[in-house]
């Protein structure tokens, strides 16, 4: 994009990140007290409410039912008034579609599905308000809310996106650094193990500074980790305190 | 809606509680649950509100867009309602699951502001005949704890006092209009809701009526009656719903109620709407993070 510099020469972003910083995160656990489970994040100015319900009884047709392992199922939908220009509607479009397979996909990894055999998990996300990153903040607030569930993991799901800027990896892209037609290349790791459970590369980028890239893109994962185990923390702790566990 | 199961003594239990005007958490039987409203939690809307009232959990986002007139009404800007029920209110919600209960909000709040005198929508006229402000009023329900036509129609109100449209000056030039933005974005034009409705649903249970009830009063009453409620008393909307049925003397009761409670609800929604908008810059923590 003509005109905007990502990247300054001081190695400044335009919102005033350096390269390898991520936005603030804010997030809160158990939002609703009906759902199961439930987050609330907010990463910059993109902020994303995930419910959790289950594991439960199958609904609707039984034949969807798996045998062997918990059926995770998941809806994304973004707020009609969540992007700059209005949305029509909130969900079923290509996009909302591909993001709610990808979630699906992330999770299928990481929760431990052999212990519900004939069940099924929810996870609901909403967008409430999007500035880029929208999967790495779905998924950050789904790991949250299945966390409050008390649902077993095999870890802490944490994504996050990275871009190559000026021969340098940014961190954590907002919405401006997405769409100026830089490569995009999205995480989602299991941090402890390093295990990366979901990657997504859009637009072209050169083979030798792939790793660079994706380098940076799991130092993110694990950033985001430390904020989410501290919130978790946190969390528990105010729980336990009011319970009088102690 | 989501289902409550209640047994016949615990339906009896409510039910006498509210012929002695002693309702099952205390309240009587014209009272409201706790209410609260934060204007301005989306900053891609041009106005916004949310509001939970008890469990239900509603947020509303505002966005004007500047369309053409319509052919019926060239000297007016138009407002359009939608609702989504999110999924995460209740699993039942998923995909399509909602849209029912939604078109029956989205229409009840359509034709509560279909009223001439609830909001001017001259003011919204741009060049009359061609532009006009349209208004997108998107209603998003998270969470469902009962009377969700009430909090819905009261967060709509509050998003819509929040709302500021760009001031646009208009120019004509040899046949030619032309419309410029002004660039100070402080220099907005705000709505005048003062006269906008809130509904209120009062839900017959037993022989008397209660307003504002929670989801196990939802399930032990046959029949409610919603209307829209103006600050001065007028009834801009009215509508039954539910299985069972009314009569006139107790339609004529439940009027008088609706008006004295509505009248109260507006008085004291701008209040705090004002005052919230007084101490704007005092917040820090927004939204879900408090």
């Amino acid at each position: 994009m003509a005109g905007i510099e990502l990247l300054s020469d001081q190695g400044f972003r335009v919102d005033g990140r350096k390269a390898n910083e991520l936005r603030r995160i804010q997030c809160r656990l158990g939002v609703f007290t009906q759902a199961d489970g439930s987050a609330y994040i907010e990463q910059g100015n993109t902020k994303i409410l995930a419910a959790v319900y289950g594991p439960h009884e199958i609904r609707g047709s039984r034949s969807k039912a798996l045998h062997d392992k918990v059926l995770v199922n998941c809806q994304y939908s973004m707020a009609t008034f969540s992007t700059g220009e209005r949305k029509r509607r909130p969900r079923g479009d290509r996009k909302s579609k591909e993001m709610t397979m990808h979630l699906q996909q992330t999770f299928d990894a990481a929760i431990l599905t052999s212990l519900y055999p004939r069940s099924q998990i929810d996870i609901f996300v909403e967008v409430l308000q999007s500035d880029g990153g929208n999967y790495c903040a779905s998924v950050n607030a789904a790991t949250l809310a299945l966390i409050d569930a008390g649902i077993p993991l095999k870890d802490y799901v944490c994504a996050c996106s990275a871009s190559f800027v000026n021969d340098k990896p940014i961190m954590d892209i907002s919405y401006l650094e997405e769409s100026s037609g830089g490569a995009e290349l999205i995480v989602a790791t299991l941090p402890k193990s390093e295990q990366i459970v979901f990657l997504e590369m859009n637009s072209r980028l050169h083979e030798d500074n792939l790793s660079h890239v994706l380098d940076m893109a799991v130092k993110g994962c694990k950033d985001i980790h430390d904020v989410l185990d501290q919130a978790v923390r946190e969390h528990v702790g105010e729980v336990a305190a009011i319970s009088g566990l102690e | 809606m989501v289902d409550v199961q209640l047994s016949d003594a615990e339906k009896t239990y409510i039910i006498h509680g509210a012929q002695d005007n002693l309702r099952e958490d205390g309240r009587g039987c014209e009272d409201y649950r706790h209410l609260e409203i934060e204007t301005s939690v989306v900053s891609t809307t041009s106005g916004s509100a949310k509001i939970r009232l008890a469990n239900t959990e509603i947020l509303v986002g505002v966005k004007v867009e500047l369309g053409e007139t319509s052919p019926e009404n060239p000297d007016k800007g138009r407002i359009e309602f939608f609702v989504d029920c999110s999924a995460n209110a209740t699993p039942e919600f998923e995909g399509r699951g909602g849209e029912d209960l939604a078109n029956e909000i989205s229409n009840m709040l359509a034709r509560a502001y279909d009223c001439p005198s609830c909001l001017d929508m001259r003011k919204l006229c741009v060049v009359e005949g061609k532009k006009c402000w349209i208004v997108y009023v998107d209603v998003l329900l998270l969470e469902c704890g009962g009377s969700l036509f009430d909090a819905s129609s009261i967060a709509v109100k509050a998003a819509l006092y929040n709302t500021s449209i760009p001031r646009l000056t208009v120019t004509h030039d040899e046949g030619h209009t032309e419309l410029e933005l002004s660039d100070d974005p402080y220099d907005v034009q705000r709505l005048d809701v003062y006269n906008s409705p809130c509904i209120v649903t009062l839900s017959k249970i037993g022989h008397s009526h209660v307003v504002d009830a929670s989801q196990k009063e939802e399930a032990c009453c046959l029949a409610r009656l919603m209307l829209a409620v103006t600050d001065k008393g007028c009834v801009t909307a009215m509508k039954k719903e539910g299985s069972g049925s009314f009569d006139v003397s107790s339609i004529e009761d439940m009027l008088e109620t609706g008006k004295k409670v509505g009248q109260s609800l507006n008085k004291s929604l701008m209040e705090v709407l004002v005052s919230e908008d007084r101490n704007m810059k005092k917040k820090y923590m927004t939204g879900y993070l408090r």
